[in-house]
């Protein structure tokens, strides 16, 4: 019987290939990656059907936690200058150019003005343990949430696609809800956005109906 | 372009006493890989895909006038209040009425579940509102006051928004608790610890 002869193969592959797509991924993901804005509090928003999205830019973001602390935080870093050096001459808060800077860059800010020159001396990881996060407050008293909301409209400029969105706990007890809705509502401003997640409609009811109405009337 | 000579050891040079090894150009590109899918899988990871959702709320204008504001009829009303633990309790009209709990049916607790729950309530009362007319002839909306209770909480809140989206109901209006209420709320729990039971 004559012997089969095999062909000796190498075991190398030529890896150039598969590294060629590695890296082909790895530069879609750096470019479209967009990290993980940083929270002060963790917040597991409700979920409702709604499917709009949270725009990017131009938003005034108000974050409660679930003990009712707010955080206030806006995007773009020309308009939050603005903002920070309006109140820093309007409250005479006495903020220097490096805490101001602070700002800047940094989230969000959760404490009374009063406090604000040593929270925002302080970093990010700091702030949680000092006491001092203790939210911006929202009583009638002392409404300086109302402030807030106030000078950063007027750092936006009239900016018409300006959007408040309020970012709420679960937990969150619903008078802290009803008494920041009242603030905004005292500012006359009366559209809001909640943040929410996304869930499925419920089968069978009218807003399901209305989604799939198009089709199913194609169909009889 | 230039090319690379790398036949070193070429024909005719035998006799040279500098004579370089023949080197394969292959690199090994396993560690290189290995790296590479190691920094996808962080991207991966790290990235936020799924964007949050927003809703929107529109609040109404405080008017001081009275003819401005919207009288709401007894008949096409519904009103929901959100109480502790998850708790909805709901009665129908505006309850101007103070001998309307004498009815022990006027009072009622329920739930969020999706059968048997408020939806129920919300999309009986809809349709029978939809069958009353209005002095026009048209058929009358349904009109939802949410009253929540303290010991409420956010989601409870956005939960009957949401009932709202999810039913189409186009009018209903958050409106501050009244004692009366709280006061219902009270009597029934206490009536009935476990009416309207926490999900």
């Amino acid at each position: 019987m004559p012997k089969v002869k095999m062909a000796r193969k190498s075991t190398l592959i030529d890896m150039t290939a598969m590294c060629d797509v590695a890296f082909l991924l790895l530069t879609f993901f750096m470019l479209a990656t967009k990290f993980k804005p940083d929270e002060p509090v963790t917040v597991v928003t409700p979920s409702s059907i709604n499917t709009k999205l949270l725009p990017d830019s131009d938003v005034i973001l108000l974050t409660v936690d679930k003990d009712g602390k707010v955080f206030f935080s806006m995007d773009g870093q020309p308009k939050r200058k603005k903002l920070i050096e309006d109140l820093n001459t309007q409250f005479k808060l006495g903020l220097d150019q490096q805490q101001m800077n602070n700002f800047i860059v940094g989230a969000s800010v959760g404490t009374d003005l009063k406090d604000l020159k040593t929270y925002l001396s302080m970093k990010p990881e700091e702030r949680k343990a000092s006491g001092l996060e203790k939210g911006i407050p929202t009583d009638s008293a002392n409404n300086e949430l109302s402030t807030w909301i106030n000078y950063a409209r007027t750092a936006q400029g009239g900016n018409p696609k300006l959007q408040y969105c309020i970012k709420a706990d679960n937990e969150t007890p619903y008078p802290k809800i009803d008494e920041i809705m009242q603030t905004f509502k005292d500012l006359k401003i009366q559209k809001l956005n909640l943040v929410t997640n996304l869930e499925a409609i419920p089968p069978g009811t009218a807003a399901a109906l209305a989604q799939d109405g198009p089709g199913s009337n194609e169909a009889h | 372009m230039a090319e690379l000579d790398t036949s070193s050891s070429g024909g005719g040079k035998k006799h040279q006493g500098t004579k370089s090894k023949k080197l394969s150009t292959r690199v090994d590109m396993t560690p290189m890989v290995d790296l590479g899918f190691l920094l996808i899988t962080f991207f991966m990871l790290t990235t936020t895909m799924s964007k949050p959702k927003t809703m929107d709320l529109i609040m109404p204008k405080d008017t001081e006038k009275e003819e401005e504001q919207n009288k709401v009829k007894e008949s096409t009303a519904l009103t929901i209040l959100l109480g502790k633990n998850n708790r909805v309790f709901y009665y129908e009209g505006l309850a101007q009425d103070p001998n309307a709990s004498s009815d022990p049916e006027f009072f009622q607790a329920t739930t969020f579940a999706n059968k048997g729950g408020i939806r129920d309530v919300i999309i009986k009362k809809r349709d029978e509102v939809a069958q009353l007319r209005n002095a026009k002839g048209e058929p009358e909306d349904v009109v939802v006051i949410i009253k929540a209770d303290d010991g409420a909480t956010y989601k409870n809140f956005v939960d009957i928004l949401d009932e709202m989206a999810i039913n189409r109901i186009q009018r209903y209006a958050t409106v501050d608790i009244s004692d009366q209420d709280k006061q219902w709320i009270q009597q029934t729990v206490s009536a009935n610890p476990g009416a309207g039971g926490a999900q």
